[in-house]
């Protein structure tokens, strides 16, 4: 593997360069390779269609068709969701092949040298196992399904091809990210997901809000990943080495347990995990992301980007298990964001700002998780979130997308998006309101949805930390978790029935034009609906399994992503057991798995039929009718208990206000007056100089006897 | 003698530089700077009686670009006096900023 | 006798110099140059430099005077001297710069005779030696056609530019 080229980098994967016996990759560099084939050719497409765009505009033709020839849009429409189908087929080969052996070795595959600079030597290498294999799953699997989901979402947007280039470029990046050898490659990929997001959401670049939208995401995640930077230099200067497997050996014997170092490399990575999975205090970014398409925030800020954090700290699960500070620090900042976000989510209208807020306390509780030491867990929700919050944004993008349709056909001006203006929905889209309901269910942690599973997991494992060291604060985020449980339930819950049951609060003309979504857009929704289901069953705890409650059995497998991601999380478990001694298998208030399962879906479920019953019984009126509310929590809610407001008034201004000082005095003043300065003072002398310039030649003979008495004075005195 | 022959070198020198000085005739400056070069070129014999015959070759060459100088000077002037009809270099002051 | 000689002929050229700088009359100014010059061709022979003194005569005082007058009576300057010298102060601020001039070189003369420089040199009686060795012209020939002889070809080359630049300037059309 010394040669390179892009022969060698595609035929990589036909090689007989096997590290570990038993498991044969199937061209893992096409995985990464297709996405970024579809970035060239959708990019190329997207660039001669803007070209033609434009030349119509000059030629004053603007609004002839709203996205031009449908010519523009059948090799996007192709080759977007191909080449990620593509990779996610590739993605299911290499996975059953791995599936068929034991890997307890990730598999590494060494492209080309990188770069070797100093001490460090980085290749462009991407590692193959069992956390990379799951994320890879989802990555190219649920961004298929959003993909053809985007096939009739932005059929009539100008910027199709456009689109599918970003939205390709991100797959290429995300998977660049899960599947890099080393932190600075998946810093790659952290960065460039980054770059898709800022672009995905600045999409519709000509309202300036949602171009602000993309500045505000891009900068709040500059700050994580100053975090990410500085964690990273701290390894090399203390292990010399960046690869996973070097560091991931290395760190247990370099770094004391709890020590300082090791501490501040596990913050300064939960850092850059705050930043890029959207947690207290830069969770800001995410809410304001909304202005994207739908389908991308389902995508990016729902079901992949967003969990990157979650991927690094289960990545880096050796380094966060011998920091328990770190790890309290992730989980508290975890289960403090699942209940915040969980709070402003009660109180929001704009049906998107709702799940963008469920995501935020979504996202809390898989930090929650692989705080509390339970990686496997935090990987397990991160996989059952992003069918069942993909399936939300796409079932809300379809929603939207008929509310903008009905809006239109009748000009009237009011809001897509917010759910006051809805309401009976599932009339008129029952494929969205059945595939929804699974899909709250499943949030709402409701036996035998995905997400029963996923998050009962969480809560059992921050309930098993409470009874280690730092128990009581553990207990407490424990408290946390379930009160944002239950929040959860309210809030889905309340969405659910604003949006398609009561009465539609439309308008009896838009009524007539709300309508279900084509087939290509409901397809994903009821496949992500059967996700949201089955998803969470491979892994049921063995005791629900076999319990009368869990069917006797009836649920297929037991414990198998525990299993699956031992390879991985197996040394940080080590460290952990070793370091806190055994951790009884038992609920932190007795009983066992199934007698808190039937209590959680017993409580879910009467808050769920709770909240239908009090939403539905308050009367709702149209978002022009109804001002804000004016006092109380209510207030606060909506305001999103003035963060934003705080930040502004903390950080923003005082930069603008340095910045403005900078600008009006050490710039203008100081540098500016200073090259004025100089210009003036130059012209001034040469203005005396020319004084001089008399054209009389006595007066330069005159001045020139005068630098004869200058040289005679200096040689003769 | 050497030292009187300087002295008078050194006068000449002062006296053709006062009169470039003071006199507005183009053609009497030029016959200054004249005086000025003869000036020189005592200094030149002057020193040549004690430091080698090369002082007098320069005298030769001092010599020689005095009378091409003069030949150009002089028609120069006479292209200026075309021009202006005067040669008072008060009159020549076109060649400044 | 030759001291005597010195100083006469010394007195002359600069009463000839300060007679181009007064006079008023163009003319007159030159013939006073004639008579500086003529003393100084004098100074020349006083000082052995015998070959030098008859060229001064010949080139400077007859030839590139007599252009000098050629002009001067070309351009018909002989009635056009009001106003030609200068007075007031530029002529005083003249004399101060030129009277400081002449201050730092008499201080610089002054003991310039003892100074140890000389002793490096052959001094006056080797080159009297050489003189009647080689004749007044010989002492001159000999280093101008061997070590001078580059420059003095280009002193020719000199002369012929000159001679074709004079000519295109001063002609009245090119």
């Amino acid at each position: 593997m010394t040669t390179v080229s892009g022969m060698t980098l595609i035929g990589a994967g036909l090689g007989s360069v096997a590290q570990q016996a038993g498991y044969e990759p199937l061209l893992p560099g096409l995985i990464i390779l297709l996405p970024l084939l579809g970035f060239v050719i959708n990019g190329v497409l997207a660039l001669q269609a803007g070209s033609r765009s434009a030349a119509r505009v000059r030629a004053g033709e603007e609004g002839t068709g709203p996205s031009g020839s449908a010519a523009d849009r059948t090799l996007p429409t192709w080759i977007g969701p191909g080449v990620v189908g593509l990779a996610f087929l590739l993605t299911l080969v290499n996975f059953f092949r791995m599936l068929g052996v034991e890997v307890h070795e990730p598999v590494v595959r060494s492209y080309w040298t990188w770069m070797a600079t100093g001490g460090l030597v980085l290749d462009a290498a991407i590692q193959l196992d069992a956390l990379s294999m799951i994320m890879m799953l989802v990555i190219t699997g649920v961004g298929f399904l959003i993909h053809v989901f985007s096939v009739g979402y932005m059929k009539e947007d100008p910027g199709y091809p456009r689109y599918f280039a970003y939205l390709n470029l991100f797959v290429f990046f995300m998977l660049v990210l899960v599947m890099g050898a080393s932190f600075p490659m998946m810093f790659v990929g952290w960065e460039g997901v980054g770059l898709c997001s800022y672009l995905l959401i600045g999409f519709w670049f000509k309202d300036r809000a949602k171009a602000d939208a993309g500045k505000k995401a891009f900068i709040v995640n500059r700050v994580g990943d100053f975090g990410f930077l500085v964690a990273m230099f701290i390894l090399f200067t203390t292990l010399g080495t960046l690869d996973y497997q070097g560091v991931f050996e290395a760190a247990p014997e370099a770094f004391a347990y709890g020590g300082a170092a090791i501490t501040a490399v596990a913050l300064f990575f939960l850092l850059g995990a705050v930043g890029k999975s959207a947690q207290i205090p830069l969770y800001v970014w995410l809410p304001d992301a909304m202005a994207g398409p739908t389908p991308v925030s389902a995508l990016i800020h729902a079901a992949t980007m967003v969990t990157a954090g979650v991927y690094l700290v289960a990545r880096s699960s050796v380094l966060f298990a011998l920091s328990p500070a770190g790890s309290a620090a992730v989980a508290a900042v975890g289960a403090l964001t699942a209940l915040f976000a969980a709070t402003i989510a009660l109180q929001q209208y704009d049906i998107k700002k709702v799940l963008a807020y469920s995501t935020v306390s979504q996202l809390g509780f898989m930090f929650l998780a692989v705080g509390a030491g339970a990686y496997a867990a935090g990987v397990f929700h991160l996989m059952t979130h992003a069918f069942f919050k993909a399936l939300l944004f796409l079932g809300a993008g379809a929603v939207i997308h008929s509310m903008h349709h009905a809006l239109h056909a009748t000009h009237k001006d009011w809001d897509a998006q917010d759910m006051r203006n809805m309401g009976g929905i599932r009339r008129y889209m029952p494929v969205t309101w059945l595939t929804m309901w699974v899909a709250t269910l499943a949030i709402a942690g409701i036996w035998p949805f995905a997400g029963f599973f996923s998050k009962d997991e969480i809560i059992w494992a921050s309930g098993v930390a409470a009874r280690g060291s730092m128990g009581s604060l553990y207990t407490l985020l424990w408290a946390m978790a379930l009160a944002a449980a239950v929040l959860t339930a309210i809030y889905m819950t309340r969405m659910m029935v604003l949006t398609f049951h009561g009465r539609n609060r439309t308008g009896e003309e838009e009524e007539r034009h709300l309508h279900e979504a084509p087939l290509n857009m409901t397809l994903p929704l009821g496949i992500l609906a059967v996700l949201s289901v089955v998803g969470g069953w491979v892994n049921v705890p063995g005791s629900i399994r076999e319990s009368v409650f869990g069917g006797f059995g009836v649920l297929p497998m037991s414990d198998w992503l525990d299993r699956w991601l031992e390879p991985v999380v197996g040394d940080a478990q080590a460290i952990l057991l070793t370091q806190l001694g055994p951790v009884a298998e038992t609920a932190p208030v007795g009983g066992g798995h199934v007698l808190w399962g039937g209590i959680a879906t017993v409580v879910a479920a009467s808050v769920v039929l709770l909240t239908a019953r009090a939403v539905a019984s308050r009367p709702t009126v149209p978002a022009l009718e109804e001002g804000e509310p004016q006092r109380g929590i209510r207030k606060i809610l909506y305001n999103k208990w003035y963060v934003d407001e705080l930040y502004d008034r903390i950080i923003v201004q005082p930069i603008l206000r340095v910045s403005r000082w900078f600008w009006k005095v050490v710039d203008q003043l100081v540098i500016d007056g200073t090259v004025n300065a100089v210009g003036s003072v130059t012209r001034g002398v040469g203005w005396f100089g020319s004084l001089f310039q008399t054209g009389q030649v006595n007066t330069y003979a005159f001045i020139l006897t005068l630098g004869v008495l200058a040289v005679l004075a200096a040689l003769v005195l | 003698m050497l030292v009187e022959a300087l002295v008078v070198s050194a006068l000449l020198f002062v006296i053709g530089t006062f009169g470039v000085l003071v006199r507005r005739n183009a053609i009497i400056m030029f016959l200054c700077i004249e005086l000025q070069l003869n000036a020189a070129n005592l200094s030149f014999v002057a020193l040549s009686r004690h430091l080698g015959i090369d002082g007098q070759i320069f005298v030769f060459f001092v010599m020689t670009v005095a009378a091409a100088e003069a030949a150009v000077g002089l028609a120069i002037i006479i292209s200026i006096f075309r021009h202006y009809q005067t040669v008072n270099v008060d009159n020549f002051n076109l060649l400044k900023w | 006798m030759a001291e005597l000689l010195f100083y006469v002929f010394a007195a002359v050229a600069v009463g000839g110099a300060l007679g181009v700088v007064f006079q008023k009359n163009p003319v007159g100014s030159l013939l006073f140059m004639v008579i500086s010059l003529g003393s100084v061709a004098a100074l020349f022979v006083l000082l052995e430099a015998h070959f030098l003194a008859a060229i001064q005569v010949i080139v400077y005082a007859g030839a590139i005077m007599v252009l000098f007058l050629f002009v001067i009576m070309l351009l018909n300057l002989g009635h056009d001297y009001q106003a030609d010298l200068r007075t007031g102060f530029w002529s005083v601020l003249a004399f101060v710069a030129v009277g400081t001039v002449a201050g730092l070189l008499a201080r610089q003369f002054r003991g310039a005779a003892e100074s140890p420089i000389y002793q490096h040199f052959p001094g006056p009686e080797a080159l009297d030696a050489l003189i009647a060795e080689q004749g007044v012209v010989g002492v001159i020939a000999r280093p101008l056609f061997t070590d001078y002889v580059v420059a003095f070809e280009l002193t020719g080359l000199l002369l012929l530019v000159a001679l074709v630049g004079a000519v295109v300037i001063a002609k009245k059309r090119v």
